[in-house]
């Protein structure tokens, strides 16, 4: 998943005893592992919660065709530039049917897309980093798919139906694009002394920026124990972090490359890593819009929306006269 | 080496090849999600055809070089792809008329060649024509959408149209290799499928509500590459970077 810091209703959990009636009925169904669906009743920061985290979701899987993007013309056989090509447009895919999934909850698609171009939507801090050799393109699949993959492993298992079902769907995908990504490097990374730097320089760049897609620590967070109630959030981010940092080690060193944290150790008393945390006045800084691509990005993404403001403007027309024409037959 | 056969597999795959990578330029920045997820299939489809064809043309070649060998080392006039295929996107629409003048010849070229004495090609036709038959489905959609639609659609595809009409003459246009060819069964002449393309234009812009322009002069040089565009120069300068910069790499 790419959301990050996704707001809830800001108070504490309430107790069953705080709770209506009707809000009782729906923690029952949760805890019960029932599926909420769009017509069900639903409390309103429950609604407001998820559109938040899916659309922000969405916006990340568009948004992440811009990195990718920037090296399909420049993939270096026919056979990347295919696999490139089919993981692009697997992610505008995904970004499609989140949004459809945002839209059950009672907002529009074009609703959604003004708020990210205003900036009050957010985006995944991640694609906020530029992609500068072929390499990243292996680092991108490897790390930021992985990472993704293991917030949404959990989340097909969500308690809103829709957004539980793109998930299963979606993971499918991820899978294979980060074993696309992780060939990549592999290739890289045995390939000639050119290669392997492009490779060692691409984990060095993107390894703090992959920790930060997890969010800062959120144990003390009224936020996330809302969402982890409503089970909108299944694990901590600590907790999801660890277990990245702890599968791709091994993952590194079996392509030979070096993770940048001279403190990485594992720690035979808990079984886990140690590892340094990333620089978080640099997440808050990227997530506030100072990344070294924000400013492209949305650039970007506001070209793509007012450029192509004539052609749902002439496609709608046309969609109408042609109804006009069948309804006058 | 089949000289001729060699040839036609080149100018079948550059075609591919160059309007696959000018496709795929879109890549983030289409009107809408939808229209992301179908340039870039698009793209993924031309790309796929490309290696067949270019595939083809390093078996018959037989000189070691495969599809990846041919795309990445040749220079500009050793490709043979026509000039409308080397044309920038411009606007969507553009992009989009672009699309449908080639799919349109495409869809005629694989049907006539499922028909091939060469069974090779009659095989990647086979595959490719179901692909292009849908690529054609949607272009043609969006240019009569956008033809017919607001009064600005409308204006800039015509003008996308009168742009790139000088362009499609020469996917039309026979010489010796083509001669060669046509007798031999495995391809036919490119000026017997214009007929029925101009019948397909003509009913496409008129439901498009768009005027064909009179002038049917076109420009020339590029599938037998005496005389390709400028912008050939850079679209192979971008694509070809890698392998030229990092010639002993694998990737």
């Amino acid at each position: 998943m790419y959301a990050q810091m996704v707001k809830s209703t800001g108070e504490a959990v309430k107790s069953r005893e705080e709770m209506t009636p009707e809000e009782r009925r729906f923690q029952d169904r949760i805890d019960a592992g029932e599926k909420i669906e769009p017509k069900d009743w639903m409390p309103e920061g429950y609604r407001k919660t998820l559109i938040r985290q899916i659309a922000q979701h969405a916006h990340s899987e568009v948004v992440g065709q811009l990195p990718e993007g920037n090296w399909i013309t420049r993939a270096p056989t026919l056979e990347r530039k295919a696999i490139l090509l089919a993981k692009v447009q697997d992610e505008a895919g995904h970004g499609l049917y989140l949004y459809c999934a945002a839209e059950t909850l009672g907002v529009s698609r074009d609703e959604l897309t003004e708020r990210l171009l205003d900036g009050s939507m957010k985006y995944s801090s991640i694609f906020n980093y530029p992609t500068l050799t072929w390499a990243d393109i292996g680092a991108v699949g490897w790390l930021v798919d992985g990472a993704a993959i293991m917030n949404q492993v959990p989340l097909q298992r969500t308690s809103f139906g829709p957004y539980s079902r793109a998930m299963i769907r979606i993971c499918k995908e991820e899978s294979f694009h980060q074993r696309q990504g992780y060939d990549i490097m592999l290739k890289m990374a045995r390939g000639t002394e050119a290669q392997r730097r492009m490779a060692q320089d691409a984990l060095n760049r993107f390894w703090y920026p992959a920790l930060m897609m997890f969010g800062p620590s959120d144990k003390d967070s009224v936020h996330s124990a809302q969402s982890m109630a409503w089970k909108i959030k299944i694990n901590t981010n600590d907790e999801l972090r660890q277990k990245f940092v702890d599968q791709t080690v091994p993952q590194a060193e079996y392509l030979g490359l070096t993770i940048p944290d001279p403190d990485l150790k594992f720690n035979e008393e808990t079984g886990h890593y140690d590892f340094t945390q990333p620089d978080w006045e640099e997440f808050f800084q990227v997530v506030s819009g100072n990344g070294p691509c924000n400013a492209e990005r949305l650039e970007a993404r506001r070209r793509a929306w007012e450029d192509g403001a004539w052609v749902r403007e002439g496609l709608l027309a046309h969609a109408e006269k042609r109804a006009a024409r069948s309804a006058a037959e | 080496m089949d000289k001729a056969l060699f040839e036609f597999c080149l100018r079948m795959g550059d075609n591919t090849l160059i309007l696959g990578h000018r496709v795929s330029e879109w890549c983030g920045h289409a009107p809408v999600v939808e229209e992301d997820i179908a340039l870039a299939n698009t793209a993924l489809d031309l790309i796929g055809q490309t290696q067949l064809w270019l595939g083809l043309a390093g078996e018959i070649e037989g000189k070691g070089r495969d599809a990846d060998a041919l795309a990445f080392r040749r220079d500009a006039w050793e490709m043979r792809s026509v000039l409308l295929v080397e044309q920038p996107n411009g606007d969507f629409g553009q992009t989009l008329m672009r699309q449908y003048l080639f799919d349109q010849w495409q869809a005629l070229m694989l049907a006539a060649l499922e028909e091939s004495a060469e069974p090779r090609i009659a095989a990647i036709a086979r595959k490719a024509r179901k692909e292009v038959a849908y690529h054609l489905e949607r272009s043609r959609g969006t240019v009569v959408g956008l033809g017919d639609g607001t009064e600005e659609s409308h204006a800039r595809m015509q003008a996308a149209l009168d742009r790139l009409y000088p362009y499609v003459g020469e996917l039309f246009s026979d010489d010796a290799i083509d001669s060669a060819l046509a007798e031999r069964g495995i391809a036919p002449l490119p000026s017997s499928l214009r007929p029925d393309y101009d019948a397909a234009l003509a009913e496409t812009m008129a439901e498009a509500t768009l005027s064909l322009p009179e002038n049917r002069w076109s420009h020339s040089g590029g599938r037998d590459g005496s005389r390709h565009s400028e912008h050939l120069g850079h679209i192979l300068a971008e694509m070809q970077w890698l392998q030229r910069a990092y010639p002993d790499a694998t990737w």
